[in-house]
């Protein structure tokens, strides 16, 4: 299994607002996983998504430079199942971001079903933190790959609506150190 | 200008909101850390709710001036010396430092902030 719960950005608007699709599988193991021969998408990795796409929101305020993590997930609520066959759209909002952190509101539809909503919390750990507190989590090459794949610089906009550019970002090996 | 009452209502909203405890626990003599269990990333939470509530903006270290509790000239083997102590008087107008002074440690000002000093810390901040 592979640590990915958004196939792909629909809308990425820097600052603003992001929205992302998931289509839930009968090949992924996890559905069958969660309650044995009653394949659903477990809801914590619909959090998963949701704090994915909501991450990297965030993360682009920092310039993808710098560590950020889920810090807390508040208020989460889950209306329904989501089946095989089902496609999951994450629509995630800036609420507010500071320099020590940034609060994303979350909501996960199916159609027009409204399956899941949150109020997610992540915390900025810049170049001050403690090393012991945690490595960087990612290299920025496979940061940069996971933005690639999941189509943030095909559909990413400034917030004057100018094109998001890959090279606006230190993307590149060695440049975050 | 709110009431204290006021805003003694709207901050336990927030607390509430922010740390999932009960109305009921949330009285004026409790400890952020120590009784309603507060970790840092809760904070950063309370001070979304309370900006909302209040329409004010707190700037980072504010509330909870971390820059002076880890700075070498104000902290000696893990307490503040007196040079902090009267920084944090002049950053903390709103808190009651009293019990903090007998026992300086840095870790205790945190554990002994409080749902007044919270009350304290909003009004100072709606008159400034």
């Amino acid at each position: 299994m592979r640590w990915f719960w958004i196939d792909r950005f629909t809308e990425f608007v820097c600052g603003s607002h992001a929205t992302a699709v998931k289509g839930v599988s009968l090949a992924e193991d996890h559905i069958h996983e969660h309650i044995v021969g009653y394949p659903i998408m477990p809801n914590s990795l619909v959090a998963e998504g949701m704090a994915q796409a909501g991450g990297l929101l965030v993360s682009e305020q920092y310039g993808f430079g710098e560590l950020v993590v889920l810090g807390k997930l508040a208020k989460a609520k889950f209306h329904s199942c989501v089946r095989n066959g089902e496609t999951l759209t994450y629509r995630v909002e800036v609420d507010s971001v500071r320099e020590s952190g940034a609060a994303v509101t979350a909501t996960a539809h199916v159609g027009e079903r409204l399956h899941a909503e949150a109020l997610l919390f992540f915390a900025r750990l810049g170049e001050e933190t403690d090393p012991l507190q945690g490595a960087r989590l990612f290299r920025p090459r496979d940061l940069r790959h996971w933005l690639t794949l999941v189509g943030v610089f095909e559909v990413g906009v400034k917030a004057d609506g100018s094109p998001m550019q890959e090279s606006d970002y230190p993307l590149e090996e060695g440049v975050t150190g | 200008m709110p009431s204290e009452d006021e805003i003694f209502s709207k901050v336990q909203e927030a607390l509430v909101d922010a740390l999932g405890v009960d109305d009921d626990e949330v009285t004026p003599e409790a400890t952020l850390q120590g009784d309603l269990d507060a970790e840092s990333i809760d904070f950063l939470d309370i001070v979304f709710r309370l900006e909302k509530a209040f329409d004010i903006k707190i700037e980072r270290g504010e509330l909870f001036p971390e820059d002076i509790l880890t700075d070498t000239a104000f902290v000696q083997d893990g307490k503040v010396n007196e040079a902090g102590i009267a920084k944090l008087k002049e950053r903390m107008p709103f808190a009651d430092l009293s019990k903090f002074e007998s026992e300086p440690i840095v870790q205790n000002l945190g554990q002994q902030l409080t749902v007044k000093d919270m009350c304290n810390f909003v009004a100072y901040k709606l008159a400034a």
